[in-house]
């Protein structure tokens, strides 16, 4: 195919490649950001082959190696049990991880849902959709995933939905408001003026436009997941032992401070590196996709 | 102004039945017995009965709702199942120590944030706005649990400058309140710094400096007064988040608070006590909401004449 019918053929694609050329490129010179994005690739590694990386167990109870300092086989030493906090703690990825990414998808489409809706629509259900995010939104976040979990029961998956619930509200709002601003542009309006179909507008006009928006709140939302799931497991309420959350690692080591500091110091800077590193990566996107949003 | 607040009242008041509801319908609808799964295997049937009867727990869900609520408004949240004290009692008795740890937060996020975010802003793009912007991303960061565990570890177990925990007497609140506040002061940097730079960029700057004002005098008389608006009306809702907030860090210090009272609460099963408490701390919020909105329209009349036009 020539150069020139490219260019006549296919101007769409030509765009859109290059809008997430130009994306991409903004985001490879954003060095934090870029950091970031290293640190997490390693710590999903890290997560997924933790059986054949570490070779300890990391639930194997050795009580005559309790508490040890750190060794060349123990590079952060044990905990009261006896097990290698390394190796707890790279287990505690596989939970963090999940317990960031999968009620971050869930608030992410459910707020999606409602955001759309609600600035489309309009009218009542625009009331309705919004008076039940100002509600969840007043809440106190920690306090309501916690009567959640009281409710339903401490385990993984009441984990995800409360956390859902907790994050919906905030998304809903930030789409409802973009929504409405596109509400207002020629194409939106000529759609509707071919006579599409309310859902075909939404669907296929407004939610692309969102796209870029709902990219750089999934990967905030991450850690602020990953932020709620330590405090619930820290204050009991969230994964339950001998499962290796790393909330719930320092819960646990706190009690060893004065011997062993590190068991539960180190769990901590695991969840401050990721948290940071997301932050990062969601900063670096914000910039690469709207520079306006900068500042 | 009058007018404006009293309709930003009424506002919230739908908002609050909502919350009494949604909170109302999670906790009393527990899969299973709520009164059985309480007393565990303790409790003979009999006894189980009779405290079903005396929380009139056979009632339709919408009767005890109405009666919850109205209880509520009369200052009775029933009584606590563990402790058998009327619940109201043990939050106002636990309610100045979370005051006190949220006030003393407050105030250390304010020293740190806000000289933070105008030094950030002046000199934009510096060495040392990179610095303090890296630092307060450092901040939001981590987790409160563990800052706490650190500082406890350095300052008290290594150092021993500081009491581990407890209270009893305003040494104990030092490190509770720096931890707590650490964790808000880079929201407030931040918010300090986009307010400032966001206000460097009108008209107004430009004539101050035009008319030959030095840049020291530009910020401090004319900038700032703009900038700090969004600032002053944040604390608001970063008290009543503090409050709330106060959760872990009084679990961590042992500090006698509403915060303690709710992971108790969870752990006993303690029903009522719980749903008190979250209640008193969510009207706190809506408040602080309130506040924040209302203090926002008496700082800034554009505020006032938008919201004239919207309400």
């Amino acid at each position: 195919m020539s150069r020139s019918s490219d260019l006549t053929d296919a101007p769409e694609a030509l765009e859109e490649a290059s809008f997430l050329r130009d994306t991409l490129r903004a985001f490879r010179r954003n060095r934090m950001a870029m950091l970031g994005l290293g640190f997490v690739l390693l710590l999903v590694l890290g997560a997924i082959f933790a059986p054949w990386i570490s070779p300890h167990d990391p639930y194997r109870v050795a009580l005559d190696e309790q508490l040890l300092p750190a060794s060349t086989t123990y590079w952060l030493g044990t905990d009261n049990f006896g097990r290698d906090v390394l190796t707890r703690i790279l287990y505690g990825a596989r939970i963090s991880l999940v317990v960031g990414i999968v009620p971050s998808l869930i608030s992410l489409s459910i707020g999606t849902m409602m955001g759309i809706l609600s600035g489309y629509l309009g009218g009542r259900t625009d009331f309705v959709i919004m008076r039940l995010a100002d509600m969840m939104i007043a809440f106190p976040s920690l306090l309501l995933a916690m009567v959640v979990m009281y409710t339903l029961g401490a385990n993984l998956l009441n984990i995800f939905l409360a956390l859902a619930l907790v994050g919906w509200a905030s998304v809903a709002r930030v789409v409802r408001s973009q929504t409405l601003a596109l509400r207002e542009k020629e194409f939106i309006e000529a759609a509707r003026a071919n006579g599409t179909a309310r859902v075909t507008v939404m669907l296929r006009h407004i939610f692309p436009n969102v796209i870029p928006t709902l990219i750089v709140l999934f990967t905030l939302a991450i850690p602020e997941a990953i932020m709620w799931e330590s405090s619930l497991s820290f204050l009991g309420v969230g994964v339950q032992p001998p499962e290796a959350s790393w909330g719930l690692l320092v819960a646990k080591g706190k009690e060893y401070m004065f011997q062993a500091p590190t068991v539960a110091i180190a769990p901590g800077v695991a969840i401050l590196l990721t948290v940071l590193a997301f932050n990062f990566i969601g900063d670096g996107l914000r910039d690469a996709l709207d520079p306006s949003m900068k500042d | 102004m009058l007018m404006f607040a009293l309709r930003r009242i009424l506002v919230s008041i739908p908002v609050l039945i909502g919350i009494t509801l949604i909170l109302f319908i999670m906790l009393n609808v527990v899969p299973g017995d709520p009164i059985a799964l309480m007393m565990k295997e303790h409790a003979s049937a009999d006894v189980i009965e009779r405290v079903r009867a005396q929380m009139r727990l056979d009632d339709p869900l919408i009767t005890r709702y109405l009666r919850f609520l109205w209880d509520a408004l009369h200052g009775d949240l029933g009584n606590s199942i563990k402790l058998n004290r009327p619940v109201t009692d043990l939050i106002l008795k636990a309610f100045p120590n979370t005051l006190m740890l949220a006030v003393s937060a407050a105030l250390v996020s304010w020293v740190i944030g806000i000289p933070v975010g105008i030094l950030s802003a002046v000199r934009r793009d510096s060495f040392i706005d990179r610095f303090f912007m890296g630092f307060s991303l450092l901040g939001v960061s981590m987790p409160i649990f563990w800052s706490a565990l650190l500082l406890q570890y350095i300052f008290a177990m290594k150092l021993e400058l500081l009491p581990v925990s407890g209270f009893y007497g305003w040494q104990y609140m030092i490190l509770p309140a720096v931890v707590l506040g650490w964790s808000s002061a880079g929201v407030i940097a931040r918010l300090m710094r986009s307010s400032l730079l966001e206000v460097m960029r009108l008209d107004y700057i430009r004539t101050a400096r035009a008319k030959g004002l030095r840049e020291t005098g530009v910020i401090t008389r004319h900038a700032l007064k703009n900038a700090l608006i969004p600032v002053v009306t944040i604390m608001a809702i970063q008290v009543a988040g503090l409050l709330s907030g106060a959760v872990i860090t009084e679990a961590i210090f042992s500090i006698p608070g509403v915060g303690r009272i709710t992971v108790s609460a969870i752990s006993s099963r303690d029903m009522p006590l719980l749903q008190g408490a979250v209640l008193f701390a969510t009207v706190l919020v809506i408040f602080g909401n309130l506040v924040a909105d209302i203090l926002y329209s008496v700082l800034d009349p554009r505020i006032r004449a938008q919201m004239r036009k919207e309400v």
